[in-house]
């Protein structure tokens, strides 16, 4: 059996008092489409925060591809050890992420995002990088707005552009944040749509996401959060076939107006 | 008024103008230095830095400057009174760019940062390449707004004895007894150089596409 893209053991998270991930326990297997779905507070996205590194977990281990992301088992019971700067960036270059406020730098273009990290960090020349950010444009659908600053664009716009901005490092996992839930409603079906593609790529794509029709059509896997702790892990099939689970009813029930329709 | 007594007032313009630039790139030098103090996490740059801020920021500019003209013979340095009214104005906005820095600093979206660790900067090249513009584009009207405070802040530099706008029309009030000809071109001359300044600026925050989304 391969090693899975994302292993994620006994992760706890609190922010002061509070804790929001109790115990989480999750593979992600590869080449797969894993969507994380939870009301509002259920941790899911201080999860995948925690898959990126951009929140420390508390205590647990996360891997990725076999590799500890943060912090390392150094076995015999010892308590975990913190991995190095280094160690950490290398590791994380496995990983794109997509933010739900996409986050592009807004004093670069749409290309000048896509290419910075090829040539600051990889080093690459910048006609090779050009090359690579115009091919990654062309696949979200934006070809002619390499030029274009992130202003200039609309949400939807600017979404695909961070999305061609992480593809162009050729992530092995890319990770979604909630990355339609600023989007005005006739602007998520573009982006949906660039994920769908990806999802059949085979890539290995971790979705926090509140759009249920898009995760029941696209996820291979549905994790359900609630309350930090994960309630659900199946096959969409499974987990939104009859009889459902009585939280997760209570859930589709507040989103049926949203797409979720779909399933009913 | 004789072409003779306008080309004094706009050589002591053209004196004001340059003082106060070269005032206002050493303070922003200075300034960045104090701000990186102030923004590190070890006390022993952090503390002096603030500091500095609060003296030089507490204390009346005009008083700075008498105090440091005084003080550099004491100490046994022997200036031009132009190199003591650098100093005064330099040290005096390089608190105020300090704070200004900081604040734009402080104001990149974490968000923003956290891109740039997605994608594997290192903290120097985030700082190169996405802090500092970003920074910069932040500050930029408070730094049009420091420069023109110092342009106008240089007239009191003509209490250290330098030959600026204001003493020109000073001087030239007394030697023709037409103090209200003379200080009236002086205000003028400051406010068309204070204009030019903030066209200046609404034009280069034009150019650099502050990137404010819509």
């Amino acid at each position: 059996m391969t090693r899975p893209a994302v292993r994620i053991r006994d992760v706890h998270k609190s922010f002061g008092n509070t804790e929001v991930l109790k115990g989480i326990e999750l593979s992600v297997p590869k080449g797969s489409t894993t969507c994380l779905l939870g009301p509002s507070g259920s941790g899911k996205s201080t999860l995948l925060r925690c898959i990126a590194f951009l929140e420390e977990t508390t205590s647990g281990l996360i891997e990725i591809d076999g590799d500890p992301l943060g912090f390392a088992d150094p076995g015999g019971g010892r308590s975990r050890t913190r991995l190095s700067a280094g160690d950490i960036r290398r590791v994380r270059a496995k990983i794109g992420m997509v933010f739900q406020q996409f986050n592009l730098w807004p004093h670069m273009t749409a290309l000048g995002n896509v290419t910075e990290a090829l040539v600051t960090v990889q080093g690459m020349k910048r006609s090779a990088a050009n090359e690579i950010g115009n091919q990654q444009l062309a696949r979200v659908g934006l070809s002619d707005r390499g030029h274009h600053y992130p202003s200039e664009l609309s949400g939807g716009q600017q979404q695909r552009v961070a999305i061609a901005r992480a593809l162009a490092l050729s992530p092995d996992i890319l990770l979604f944040d909630e990355p339609t839930a600023s989007l005005d409603p006739e602007l998520t079906g573009e982006v949906l749509n660039v994920m769908r593609e990806l999802a059949e790529t085979g890539m290995t794509l971790v979705i926090v996401t509140h759009e249920i029709g898009f995760a029941a059509s696209v996820g291979q896997k549905i994790a359900f959060l609630d309350h930090g702790k994960l309630l659900l892990d199946g096959p969409p099939a499974e987990i939104f076939g009859t009889p459902r689970h009585p939280r997760l009813e209570q859930f589709l029930e507040t989103y049926l107006d949203r797409g979720a329709a779909t399933l009913v | 008024m004789s072409t003779r007594l306008f080309e004094l007032m706009l050589w002591a313009a053209g004196k004001t103008v340059l003082l106060s630039a070269i005032s206002i790139a050493i303070g922003l030098a200075i300034g960045l230095l104090v701000c990186a103090a102030k923004l590190s996490p070890r006390r022993l740059l952090s503390i002096p830095a603030t500091v500095y801020v609060s003296l030089f920021r507490g204390v009346p500019l005009l008083v700075q400057l008498l105090l440091i003209y005084n003080l550099l013979p004491v100490l046994g340095i022997l200036v031009p009174s132009e190199v003591a009214a650098i100093a005064g104005l330099s040290l005096c906005t390089a608190a105020y760019q300090a704070e200004n820095l900081r604040g734009g600093f402080n104001s990149v979206p974490r968000g923003l940062i956290e891109a740039a660790d997605m994608v594997g900067m290192s903290p120097w090249q985030q700082l190169r390449r996405i802090r500092a513009p970003i920074a910069f584009r932040l500050t930029l009207p408070a730094l049009v707004n420091e420069m023109i405070l110092i342009l106008k802040a240089s007239s009191l530099i003509s209490v250290v004895g330098v030959i600026e706008l204001t003493r020109m029309a000073q001087n030239l009030s007394a030697s023709t007894f037409r103090p209200l000809l003379f200080y009236s071109v002086a205000g003028a001359i400051y406010l068309v150089i204070c204009w030019l300044v903030a066209g200046g600026g609404s034009l280069a925050e034009r150019l650099m596409r502050t990137g404010s989304s819509r």
